[in-house]
């Protein structure tokens, strides 16, 4: 369990995020939500541990997180931030190495196997070989992911995994992100994409103006009335072909453009 | 061609160039010149062996904190020199010499590695800020000037203007007339500092995505940039006190080396090194061919192969740096 207690973080005299008390499962995929400036990279980099609240704490598993050395912590807790940078053009393989640098163990037996299992796991086996900086944005999102993938950790925070894929890989991101997280990982994202969220995330965190406004099962939270308040949009769920219903926004900005 | 086997060319051609190094100069020394009795053997062991240990020396600790100090800050124009931590620790072994202690050889290495850590420091708090490659240089680059400045205040309120010439000549770089006391003194200080770098290869690849996935994966940057700077103090100022500034070798050689061995930081400390005891042997053996009296500098010479390097580097990620 990963657990914001009393969380508050302020910059400049400005509250970023205050008072957020939330429980996060593992193996569920977890979606954070909210408008812009809502808080939402501030409170996932406090709870991967990067971040170090100014009120309250993170626990894992009941114990408090900053009690943990960095590797230890490292080892417990991916992290994928948004758009990383690429300093060097390395090539695949070591870039899903990095991975393994909280065990220390990358030219290991060990290390190998997860950094294989890794590459196989997002497809990228048959690119090992290949300069990370000639990967197409959708081969490099999967990179990315497989370097967190090789560390073996329990829990995977992704700010904005989605933020450069068209719509085909952003479906594709979330089904591995929804499998990892079957697979007993605590998967926690920053999401834009409402709809996806309420398709695909099990649990969300809806925050608004850093306050939490609504936590729990995602068909509990994102009702269309509280979506409505925090958005300041028009929403609700219509039926689609396979039964599922799925989240639509209604345009009620500039007259006569209502679609 | 396996790492191994480019590494063992490589350190082939460092065999070479030494071999070269014992043999060129004003007069050629054929090897045989060692046989007892000949008076040119004098020249190669007493003169020439130093001189080409230092070359070694010095050249594979340049290469290495080149290497460390781009993959440090995720910036491919990092030079020692470039970014005035050779200058800062000219400016320490200055400083010592002013206030009296220029007697001790030690004395004047410690001052010059105080230098270099002060400016590691400094720029490591720029580089913390998550600066640009172009500020990063520039702020080397006042560092630089800064420190030549105060260095040449010292000198002109220096009351001996014969220190004062002497001094001018060490700061301008070269291995002329260095022996086993200068190699004694920079050997140790150069193979620490090349350990500590050695420790901390995983942490420089952690950094090429950036530093919040290093943290992330529990690199300390604190203690990495301590390290860091500890390590370069003990090179840059170990040799600095004893070769005054030889610039550039730190730029030159990864920048060779990476299409050959790959751009992780890790892996290019070692080659780096070794290519860094290539040039500076080779260079240093060159100087001594220049027709003339006297020798040309080798820090004027590396300065002459290393500035139109870095113009064309900046070339060529002019548009990356803007």
């Amino acid at each position: 369990m990963l657990a914001a207690m009393g969380l508050g973080v302020s910059s400049g005299g400005k509250p970023l995020i205050a008072d957020i008390d939330a429980a996060v499962a593992p193996g569920r995929l977890t979606a954070i939500l909210g408008p812009n400036g809502a808080g939402k990279s501030t409170l996932l980099a406090c709870l991967a541990g990067l971040r170090v609240p100014d009120a309250g704490e993170v626990r894992l598993d009941g114990a408090p997180l900053a009690g943990l050395t960095p590797r230890d912590r490292a080892r417990r807790i991916g992290y994928l931030p948004q758009d990383a940078p690429l300093h060097w053009n390395i090539a695949v393989r070591p870039l899903v190495a990095l991975g393994r640098f909280p065990h220390g163990d990358a030219a290991s037996a060990t290390g190998r196997a997860a950094i294989d299992r890794a590459l196989a796991e997002t497809d990228l086996a048959p690119v090992a070989g290949r300069l990370a900086g000639t990967l197409s944005g959708g081969e490099r999102a999967r990179a990315m992911l497989a370097r967190v993938l090789a560390g073996a950790p329990d829990w995977i925070l992704a700010d904005e995994p989605l933020a450069a894929l068209d719509i085909a890989h952003r479906h594709a991101m979330m089904d591995r992100l929804r499998a990892i997280a079957a697979r007993g990982v605590g998967v926690i994202v920053v999401l834009h994409d409402l709809a996806l969220a309420a398709r695909m995330a099990d649990d969300v965190l809806l925050l608004d103006s850093g306050r939490l406004v609504a936590a729990g099962p995602v068909h509990e939270v994102l009702t269309p009335e509280r979506l409505g308040a925090v958005f300041g949009v028009d929403f609700a769920y219509v039926a689609s072909g396979d039964g599922e219903p799925v989240l639509v926004s209604a345009w009620r900005g500039v007259e006569g453009r209502r679609p | 061609m396996s790492r191994a086997g480019k590494l063992l060319l490589l350190a082939l051609g460092v065999a070479l160039a030494f071999a070269l190094s014992l043999l060129a100069g004003k007069v050629w020394v054929p090897l045989w010149g060692m046989a007892a009795g000949d008076p040119r053997g004098l020249i190669m062991m007493d003169l020439r062996l130093p001189r080409a240990c230092l070359a070694l020396v010095i050249g594979a600790g340049l290469g290495m904190s080149g290497a460390a100090l781009q993959g440090y800050t995720r910036n491919p124009l990092a030079d020692p020199a470039i970014l005035g931590i050779s200058s800062m620790a000219a400016l320490g072994a200055v400083g010592a010499i002013f206030v009296g202690l220029g007697g001790s050889v030690e004395t004047v290495a410690a001052f010059a590695m105080a230098g270099a850590a002060l400016a590691v420091l400094v720029l490591g708090l720029l580089a913390g800020r998550s600066a640009s490659a172009v500020a990063f240089v520039l702020a080397g680059t006042v560092l630089s000037s800064l420190a030549g400045a105060l260095t040449a205040l010292l000198i002109a309120l220096s009351p001996n203007p014969f220190a004062m010439s002497s001094i001018l000549n060490w700061i301008m770089g070269a291995l002329t007339d260095r022996g086993w006391t200068e190699l004694r003194i920079a050997a140790p200080l150069v193979a620490v500092g090349g350990v500590l770098l050695w420790a901390r290869r995983g942490a420089l690849d952690a950094l090429t995505l950036g530093e919040a996935v290093a943290r992330s994966l529990g690199v300390d940057l604190i203690r990495l940039q301590l390290v860091l700077a500890a390590a370069l103090a003990l090179i840059v100022g170990g040799s600095v006190a004893v070769t005054g500034v030889v610039g550039f070798v730190g730029l030159i050689v990864p920048h060779m080396l990476r299409p050959l061995f790959g751009a992780e930081p890790s892996r290019l400390l070692l080659p780096s090194a070794l290519g860094g005891a290539l040039l500076v042997l080779v260079a240093d053996a060159l100087v001594r061919l220049v027709p003339g009296a006297g020798e040309l500098r080798l820090g004027v010479a590396m300065a002459l192969i290393g500035a139109p390097f870095f113009f064309a580097l900046l070339l060529r990620y002019r548009r990356d740096l803007a």
